[in-house]
């Protein structure tokens, strides 16, 4: 190690000689130290979405269930059956609507968060907030069966204030009722409403901390009435978050399969059509071009989403 | 994915080599290979762990050193994906996995010469047209049983002598609707369950066979599913969300195994399954060995311990089915009694129209709706078309 130790001597060792190239290459250091995440993403990542993408060019055996690796794009076809394309127009549905509720319910509780709790309150909130994300995601479904069945919690409760009336009405309508809550379209809602409310709440809540109170004041000072501040300063600014927000809650809802497998009609979602064609039935190149379908959604959401701003704040 | 995706080309190319020799079945049982996998439906390979009266595994480990490894699958066609992408052994394959694999090159032939215990076959399975194709064996039988229709004996005072209570809306036994309160299974093999119903029902339509139907026949049993779909506010796949459904949706009767009869009853839920007059559906299950199988000695003494050991007889009273080899009711082997056996069946075998794949070149008709329409058809009516 005496070159170590004196700096006129030819500087040799292999550790010692890669850290001068290292030195005097600046850019060989960049990508070494670049290459292994790189690699990962390309990999790994988009290696992995591409063979997806290949899959789904492929077709498959009907009978023997083993797949003909030719291009075709019989399979892309496929999707727009009736059957596959209902349970497209379901996912959407269904994602759309859970957004929306998500938002509507998400703001008020963020808003409270944000400007009033106080405090220990404030930390109360966080917790509370985050509390339903530590537990299992499955504990708390079957919990929601069983509240939701027809000799569940929820009737049970109802009939105890006599209002079991108002939940037959409800159930009898079309499209959202069915025989208990556990097994209609509005189950599925609650749940999907419940389970993705934190990854909603989360972002606005961000959001409304960035708003200035002043803005609101001077919005007042001017002259404009509660709503109208909230029109056109509160939701203007809150916007990213609550667009960000709907990023996570749209895109967990379309890639879901469990959910809507444990409470709801049976009628297929993406996921679970997704789960059905490559586990069950082995049709990949079909699972392959369903599993398409949310990126492509989620890639057009995107584009609208950085329209308006959603990611300006990151 | 990737890996997955790079497996299967491999495989495909692999196919196409091994095709030739593939053919060839066994003709000497050598050492045992150390292991063996096998692709099971839940409860099928019991090795003391989930009831340690009920053990199959552990005896033939320590007389062959052959350690069994069970890859569970819950369907016919998570099985056939399974046995598709290799690495397994064997598989218990039902009559609706089995010809999809013999005709995908996937399971070899199985020399029975080579299974002493051959003989003592229930004589109506040796050549059952699940497994035996040509004239040649692709399996040894494993384990069959019906399809019941599990009702709960509060609503009804007695058995339900029709599968009418889960296709059409009638008045049950205390006096209110079927609607809501019935469950179909969640397989597109349930298109054969509407179409026994009518062959009983409407004999004008002239189905021989509800695995072989023509268009007009399966458009028939659809049009029934649908009357169906309007009764069923949630389709069975996972047994154990049945069970609980029958615990807490006030669940009337549906199809279903007699493994979730039993644990219900065991449950001490007021349920009791029967045939009805239109006969049932059923399951028979065969053993098949895998083409690229890499423990083939393990295999063939898998084959004759399934048939010669306890296997046959706990089995059957730990699945509710009926054993394959009749002899295991009564000797004494295990636990099964012959009253175990004729509760589970053992007599209904006529009755019972068994699980097979639907193919288009069938025997009963000029041309028959192939089962890749069955499945995305079912997807349909589930979806409400």
């Amino acid at each position: 190690m005496s070159a170590a130790t004196d700096t006129l001597t030819a500087r040799d060792g292999v550790s010692t000689r890669l850290s001068d190239t290292l030195w005097r290459r600046p850019k060989l250091l960049l990508v070494l130290l670049l290459l292994p995440p790189v690699l990962w993403l390309g990999i790994i990542y988009l290696g992995s979405l591409f063979a997806l993408l290949l899959q789904s060019f492929f077709s498959i055996d009907h009978f023997s269930g083993l797949i003909n690796y030719e291009f075709t794009l019989r399979t892309y076809a496929e999707l727009f059956t009736p059957a596959n394309f209902d349970i497209i127009v379901r996912t959407v549905t269904m994602a759309a609507c859970t957004t929306l509720a998500s938002a509507v319910i998400a703001f008020p509780i963020a808003c409270y968060a944000a400007r009033f709790a106080k405090g220990r309150w404030r930390a109360v909130f966080y917790l509370g907030i985050m509390m339903p994300l530590w537990s299992s995601y499955l504990v708390k479904i079957y919990a929601w069966k069983l509240i939701l069945a027809k000799e569940g919690i929820l009737t049970w409760a109802l009939e105890g204030l006599h209002l079991n009336w108002l939940l037959d009405a409800y159930l009898a309508l079309p499209v959202v009722g069915g025989n208990s809550l556990s097994v209609s379209t509005t189950g599925t809602f609650i749940v999907f409403v419940y389970v993705w409310m934190p990854f909603m709440i989360l972002p606005i809540q961000a959001a409304l901390e960035r708003v200035p109170v002043s803005m609101l004041e001077a919005s007042g000072d001017l002259g404009a009435r509660p709503g109208q501040t909230f029109r056109h300063v509160l939701f203007p600014l809150a916007l990213p978050g609550i667009v960000a927000g709907s990023i996570f809650t749209f895109s967990l809802t379309l890639g879901d399969y469990i959910i809507p497998q444990i409470i709801g009609t049976s009628r297929l979602f993406i996921g679970q059509a997704v789960y059905q064609h490559q586990g069950i039935a082995g049709n990949i190149p079909l699972a392959a071009a369903f599993a398409v379908v949310p990126i492509v959604i989620m890639g057009v959401y995107l584009y609208i989403a950085k329209r308006m701003g959603a990611f300006d704040a990151l | 994915m990737k890996t997955n995706f790079i497996t299967a080309v491999v495989t495909s190319i692999a196919a196409g080599s091994v095709a030739t020799t593939s053919l060839a079945q066994m003709t000497e049982i050598g050492e045992g290979e150390g292991a063996l996998s096998i692709v099971a439906w839940a409860g099928y390979v019991e090795r003391g762990e989930t009831d340690p009266n009920f053990d199959w595994v552990t005896g033939f480990e320590e007389a062959t050193g052959c350690m069994v490894s069970v890859k569970t699958a819950n369907t016919s066609d998570e099985m056939v994906a399974l046995m598709n992408e290799g690495g397994f052994d064997l598989v218990t394959a039902s009559g609706d996995a089995s010809l999809r694999m013999i005709a995908g090159n996937r399971v070899q032939p199985i020399n029975i010469d080579l299974v002493p215990s051959w003989s003592t076959v229930d004589d109506r399975l040796k050549e059952a047209p699940w497994h035996t194709v040509d004239g040649t064996h692709y399996g040894v039988p494993y384990m069959w049983g019906p399809n019941v229709l599990m009702y709960n004996t509060e609503v009804f005072a007695e058995a339900p002598t029709s599968w009418n209570v889960v296709f059409e809306e009638t008045t049950l036994g205390d006096g209110e609707s079927n609607s809501g309160r019935v469950q179909a299974y969640d397989g597109p093999i349930h298109i054969a369950d509407a179409a026994m119903y009518l062959m009983y029902h409407q004999p004008d339509l002239g189905i021989t066979d509800p695995y072989e139907l023509t268009q007009d026949q399966y458009n028939a049993a659809l049009d029934l599913l649908r009357v169906q779909r309007g009764l069923v506010s949630r389709y069975w796949h996972d047994a154990f969300i049945q069970i609980d459904d029958f615990k807490n949706e006030g669940m009337a009767a549906s199809g279903s195994w007699p493994f979730q009869v039993n644990l219900l009853q065991a449950d001490g839920v007021p349920v009791a399954s029967v045939i009805p007059q239109e006969g049932a559906t059923g399951w028979a299950d065969t053993t098949m060995l895998h083409v690229d199988s890499e423990h083939p000695n393990c295999a063939y003494m898998w084959f004759e311990h399934q048939l010669a050991s306890n296997l046959q007889s706990d089995l059957s009273v730990w699945f509710g089915a009926v054993p394959s080899v009749p002899a295991a009711c009564s000797d004494g082997r295990g636990m099964q009694t012959q009253e175990g056996c004729d509760a589970n069946g053992l007599d209904q075998f006529e009755k019972i129209k068994f699980w097979k794949t639907p193919v288009t070149n069938c025997e009963s008709q000029d041309e028959c709706v192939p089962y890749y329409r069955w499945v995305s058809d079912y997807i349909g009516v589930i979806g409400g078309r």
